[in-house]
């Protein structure tokens, strides 16, 4: 048994362009590890450089976002699907989070 | 160089959305067959944010739209905002953000009361890229397309973006 993760389309260059992907881990923050050791660079276009998971990427566990379950501590069950997706955002003037995000060059959406 | 293609009722929509929103900024979506690049159903979105300057689609309301599009063989075609005081152009937040490299990013200014601006744009890597938006008129020869910038008189044909 395994989880299966469901990349978005501007992740897929790491998972060689499959939309699902098979990991392992009891919770997200594990399975994130395990996924980046088979898709490298994967992990950390999800994780900022402190450690937390990106405010604008969305993760969800089943049906339920992974920000009211936890974040990286979410717990994980075998046969349970995770779903990426990139928050869609923006507007009309320079917003100081997109600004933090764009500098690092950590979000999803930045690249 | 890429075109949007688009009905005259889902641009209808949207711009009705964007007034009904007016002054935050509207959001949502136009789903289309995968690999068709052709927009055929209007989803509009809550701004979660509820905000005159910065959107963001609900979490939810993305998952369950965005599985709803896998179900059918769907994929966002049109991601679409409005701003609200500010012309129609990607601004460095909205490039920040763009998350769809398959997606024409459409915009609409909603500044005017009388008049919208709509464009749209490829937004890949960070790289702006403008296109023609062109308007199918249904209830026609389908083959009849006009070509134009909105907010301009009606009278000014075959509107080509610069920066091709």
């Amino acid at each position: 048994m395994a989880i299966e993760v469901r990349i978005p389309t501007i992740l897929r260059s790491y998972t060689g362009g499959a939309k699902v992907v098979d990991g392992t881990g009891d919770t997200l923050a594990d399975l994130l590890t395990d996924l980046d050791s088979r898709h490298g660079g994967l992990r950390g276009r999800l994780i900022t450089d402190a450690g937390t998971l990106h405010r604008f990427v969305n993760v969800y566990v089943n049906d339920e976002d992974v920000r009211f379950l936890g974040a990286l501590d979410a717990k994980l069950s075998d046969g349970d699907s995770v779903t990426i997706l990139p928050a869609v955002a923006g507007g009309a003037f320079g917003f100081a989070a997109a600004a933090a995000i764009s500098s690092h060059g950590a979000a999803v959406a930045a690249r | 160089m890429h075109v949007l293609s688009i009905d005259r009722s889902i641009i209808d929509a949207i711009v009705a959305h964007a007034r009904r929103d007016h002054p935050d900024e509207a959001c949502g979506v136009v789903a289309g067959p995968v690999g068709s690049d052709t927009p055929t159903r209007h989803i509009p979105m809550d701004n979660a944010a509820r905000s005159m300057t910065f959107y963001e689609f609900d979490s939810m309301e993305h998952l369950r739209v965005w599985r709803e599009m896998d179900d059918r063989d769907e994929e966002p075609v049109v991601i679409y905002h409005s701003h609200t005081a500010t012309e129609a152009y990607p601004s460095r937040t909205d490039v920040a953000f763009a998350g769809e490299p398959g997606a024409h990013y459409l915009l609409v200014s909603t500044r005017e009361p009388d008049s919208e601006e709509i464009r749209s744009f490829r937004i890949v890597d960070g790289v702006v890229t403008e296109e023609p938006v062109r308007v199918v008129e249904a209830g026609v020869d389908p083959h009849a397309v006009q070509s134009y910038m909105f907010g301009q008189s009606p009278a000014t044909v075959d509107y080509e973006c610069s920066g091709r």
